[in-house]
């Protein structure tokens, strides 16, 4: 019973048939499988955040959930929402506030802050920190991270930041 | 690091989930939304030859109120806790103490039966239930059970289930009127697991306490109802009295040392916990003046 599982499920709006092993985490099976190494893989326990991506639109640890799990849901990882220009300005803001330096945390930073977005349209600083606290970054100090955020929120909002 | 290999049935009923169960016993391990057992599984500290995943299991779903009781079902999730309106208005204490689980992206996945199931110590949900008095609905090869949520917590990771059995509902009484509710934990890191933490349930009557359930977690090797809240129950509160039911409390606990506090520290908190849950209950803020952590 330890044999590949047959697997079908939407990735990036995009239909994907595998076969593959129960041990497999949705992460690796991102990564290895299908190549998208957007999604980064750190503590593997849950506790980094690196890992986040979104399932039937809602962000969940992709390490902490098994490839078979996923069968007949809807997948969208950093990939999906970058190149379909979703979160475009929140990039933006990144770069422009120096959110980012090397870069591992952010693939999960914007997915936890765009969430936050499409929940919260003007969410205060206090909500935006507890919202990312399961995401840890290690260069930031999270500061330059919430600025951007908030610089977004207020944007999409036509307020000028 | 990653899960060791394993067999995976995904169950197509609690009947076909308990089938599974009586046929691998202990060899076997439930998976409802994963956000512990994927952990303990990562880190090898479990190795299960079975996963039986019970996460489509729709009738194991769902907030229901039913005259002055309240039943969860086992795959309710936190993030459909902290949106019900249900626990809300009949649950507050739940609700509060959900915010304080882990992070959004966990809450989306964890379920209230897989906490409960896994019964971490440090956990916030197991203390709720034992501050509201909940019967936890087990159902295996014998029929269901119901056991108290005091009973049902017996060490670390350790439970009244048996193997052969599966935890599917959860019951209390609904918020009556005079009800107050106090949540609190020291954490490093909002979502992160308690240092020490306290959910208490109370009755309030002609600012007395005509009940108080007050459920301690991470000071002891399962979720604590504390015996002190006995003296404070049906008598005028004085400095006196809080300071002695807050050294009595100190011996009912059994905290233990890890990198993040000592025994003492975890004592020392649970009595600011104790002193600042009184005072905020009873409007009395004299009574926590010096509660300091």
């Amino acid at each position: 019973m330890t044999a590949l599982v047959p697997l079908s499920l939407d990735v990036n709006d995009e239909r994907v048939d595998a076969y593959v092993l129960p041990r497999l985490n949705l992460a690796d099976f991102l990564r290895e499988h299908l190549k998208l190494t957007g999604t980064h893989v750190g503590c593997e326990h849950g506790v980094c955040g690196a890992c986040t991506v979104r399932i039937n639109g809602e962000i969940v640890r992709s390490c902490l959930m098994l490839a078979v799990q996923t069968q007949n849901a809807s997948v969208e990882t950093i990939e999906g929402l970058s190149d379909g220009g979703e979160i475009a300005d929140l990039q933006a803001a990144f770069r422009a506030r120096n959110a980012l330096q090397c870069g591992f945390c952010t693939p999960g930073m914007l997915m936890a802050a765009q969430d936050l977005l499409k929940q919260s349209s003007v969410p205060g600083r206090e909500q935006i920190r507890e919202h990312l606290s399961g995401n840890y970054c290690r260069c930031t100090g999270y500061q330059a991270i919430v600025d951007a955020v908030e610089a977004t929120a207020q944007a999409r909002v036509g307020r000028v930041p | 690091m990653k899960a060791a290999a394993f067999a995976y049935a995904r169950a197509t009923s609690v009947v076909n989930a308990l089938e599974l169960l009586a046929a691998h016993g202990d060899k076997a391990k439930v998976l409802s939304g994963g956000q512990s057992l994927m952990p303990a599984m990562n880190l090898r500290l479990i190795s299960p030859e079975l996963i039986v995943d019970i996460g489509e299991l729709a009738e194991l779903r769902g907030i229901v109120v039913g005259g002055n009781v309240l039943t969860i079902g086992a795959l309710t999730r936190h993030v459909d806790l902290q949106k019900s309106p249900e626990i809300t208005t009949h649950a507050p204490l739940l609700a509060d103490a959900i915010a304080h689980v882990a992070h959004p992206a966990i809450r989306n996945r964890g379920t209230l039966g897989g906490s409960l199931a896994h019964a971490d110590p440090a956990s916030e949900l197991p203390a709720c239930m034992v501050a509201l008095g909940a019967t936890i609905l087990v159902c295996g090869p014998g029929g269901e059970r119901r056991i108290a949520a005091q009973q049902f917590f017996t060490g670390i990771y350790e439970t009244a289930l048996s193997p052969q059995e599966l935890l599917v509902a959860v019951k209390f009484p609904v918020a009556q009127k005079g009800s107050v509710h106090f949540f609190h934990e020291f954490a490093r890191r909002h979502g992160d697991y308690a240092i020490v933490g306290l959910a208490a349930q109370a009755i309030l009557e002609n600012d007395r306490f005509a009940d108080l359930r007050l459920g301690f977690f991470a000071v002891g090797d399962r979720p604590l109802l504390a015996e002190v809240a006995n003296k404070l129950i049906d008598v005028d509160v004085t400095p006196a009295l809080l300071a002695e039911a807050s050294a009595a409390l100190s011996n009912e606990l059994d905290p233990h040392e890890d990198q993040q506090a000592s025994p003492a520290m975890r004592r020392h908190l649970a009595r600011v916990l104790l002193t600042r849950c009184v005072s905020l209950l009873l409007s009395r803020p004299e009574l926590g003046a010096g509660a300091t952590a």
